[in-house]
């Protein structure tokens, strides 16, 4: 599998294509909407991650040394954010995910979607993936 | 015709491109553009009068005292309040609603009550849920219909000896619905109510006077009237004024100092501790002269002829949905589309270089009686043109098919 960095290369790579933002936009929402929808039951208060703009639900699971995330929102826009996000995180190893950046979401121009002024729910959404990925990995050592 | 070219080139800041767009602001109700004149208030106190008020003997200290008494002398008469007396500066509208609120945390007792309405922002729930809790007053609630209506016979209901205060918004931020705030003052009076009216949105659009509405308070904000941000004012009434306990302790707000015992400043700096937003206050007199010379019969004359033709052009949106639709609406449009997240279309519409609101408006409760997670609002100011409107239609049509 590839590593989180090689992902994150592959996504800016990709969105070089676009010159235009409009085209950029229409990208995303094809992400958002062919992001697997979560399962109903953490469709709930317990996963929530909650903007003020939109909302996040959030899951991760512990397949040995991996974290496997799936999340979903109630805006397509940021659900496309989402998508890039799982791309590059789930299925790797929770130790590559702590010392992982986002500042691919920069690169590829989005950057105000990980604001805070946003308040989407995607950078606190990115804390909280941080915040599994070392909870397994401690979890991991103690075993 | 809108005729109202001459008055959208006095706004600096609306001729910029955002995104490469030229600029459509239609986020008034969040705050309003300042006119060249207020941005020149600021500079020209900074530049020439800079000094502290209300304590030095020497000129500049003089002029500046002057300026800033002129200005709540200017919110006095824009009120139609009997006496400066009963004009308190505060930082904005939270501010002053959080001044009356903490006052009367030792006015009300168990099971005296306090009474909010469903179409409040949180600024005017909040407080009022500390002082409930400081003093174990009951906060009840006037439900509003699907209308985003007031429902009055609830809320004469509610009413009862019992209730100490009653405080609504004269119009709502969040559907423009224009409360009977008239009315609503008198029956709150006949059960012995005090009344707080909160005028952020009303400012800019209507006439004020305190007088005919016979209300105890009022508040209106100075960035929402095309004044400068960290400034607004507090009308109360005497009476209520000097029942009142001080908000914030300090300089300013004393008459005398010592260990033992201080005694309070006369009204109104009973209530203004610390040096204030100076600056601000002075150029909120700006701001406000400025549109009293327009004419607020103009104002709503120009924003009801923008507000009817945005209705109607957005209506020829294929699934828009307004919501509120009551009788007398002021200022602001809320709407969604289809299915679609109005995070979504914001987020389309600020690549296209128009200003929007979307989400809650600080006023959660309207949204989760609706069922919804948020609305698109668009707001309107006295500047804003039928271009203005026809670029956000064009927008939302974008937004939709990309979205769809």
């Amino acid at each position: 599998m590839a590593t989180i960095q090689e992902i994150q290369s592959d996504i800016i790579h990709e969105f070089e294509m676009f010159d235009q933002w409009m085209d950029k936009y229409e990208h995303i929402i094809e992400v958002g909407k062919s992001l697997p929808l979560i399962d109903r039951q953490f469709k709930t208060d317990d996963y929530l991650i909650k903007g003020c703009q939109s909302q996040v639900w959030l899951n991760a699971e512990q397949d040995g040394d991996f974290v496997i995330y799936k999340a979903d929102s109630d805006a397509i826009m940021t659900k496309g954010i989402i998508g890039l996000l799982i791309r590059a995180f789930s299925g790797q190893k929770a130790q590559d995910i702590v010392e992982a950046d986002t500042s691919f979401i920069d690169k590829i121009g989005l950057k105000e979607q990980l604001s805070p002024t946003r308040a989407n729910g995607l950078l606190a959404m990115v804390k909280q993936m941080k915040l599994y990925a070392l909870a397994f990995q401690s979890k991991k050592k103690s075993q | 015709m809108l005729n109202n070219d001459h008055i959208r080139q006095q706004f600096p800041a609306l001729f910029q491109k955002v995104h490469g767009y030229p600029l459509v602001y239609l986020d008034n109700g969040a705050t309003t553009h300042k006119p060249k004149v207020v941005i020149d208030a600021i500079s020209h106190y900074y530049e020439q009068q800079n000094s502290n008020i209300h304590r030095g003997v020497h000129y500049l200290s003089q002029i500046a005292t002057d300026a800033y008494e002129a200005s709540r002398e200017t919110i006095r008469r824009h009120l139609n309040a009997s006496s400066t007396d009963e004009i308190i500066f505060t930082k904005g509208n939270t501010e002053a609603i959080n001044l009356v609120a903490n006052g009367f945390r030792s006015i009300l007792k168990e099971n005296d009550e306090v009474l909010v309405s469903q179409l409040e922002h949180h600024s005017n729930i909040v407080p009022w849920q500390f002082t409930c809790e400081a003093s174990g007053a009951k906060l009840r609630v006037i439900p509003m219909d699907e209308r985003g209506v007031l429902d009055m016979n609830a809320y004469k209901n509610t009413l009862n000896k019992n209730t100490k205060i009653v405080a609504v918004n004269h119009i709502s931020n969040a559907l423009g619905t224009v409360n009977p705030v008239k009315e609503m003052i008198a029956l709150a009076h006949k059960v012995g109510a005090a009344t707080l009216i909160d005028g952020a949105q009303a400012g800019p659009h209507c006439s004020i006077d305190v007088k005919d509405l016979d209300t105890d308070f009022y508040c209106i904000s100075g960035h929402k009237t095309y004044g400068p941000t960290g400034i607004g004012a507090l009308f109360g009434k005497r009476t209520w004024l000097e029942k009142l306990p001080p908000y914030q302790g300090g300089g300013e707000m004393i008459a005398n100092v010592s260990f033992e015992k201080t005694s309070y400043a006369d009204l109104p700096h009973k209530f203004e501790a610390g040096t204030p937003n100076i600056a601000g206050g002075i150029a909120l007199k700006t701001a406000l002269d400025w549109l009293n010379e327009i004419g607020l019969d103009r104002v709503q004359e120009i924003e009801s002829q923008l507000m009817s033709y945005t209705r109607k052009e957005l209506a020829k949106i294929d699934g828009i949905r307004f919501l509120g639709h009551a009788p007398e609406v002021s200022g602001a449009i809320s709407f969604l589309v289809g299915d679609i997240h109005p995070y979504d279309i914001g987020m389309i519409l600020d690549k296209l270089g128009i200003a929007v609101r979307t989400g809650h408006h600080c006023a959660q409760p309207i949204m989760d009686a609706f069922k919804i997670p948020g609305t698109i609002r668009a707001s309107l100011a006295v500047y804003n043109n039928y271009e203005d409107i026809d670029r956000l239609v064009e927008g939302v049509k974008k937004a939709q098919q990309m979205l769809q």
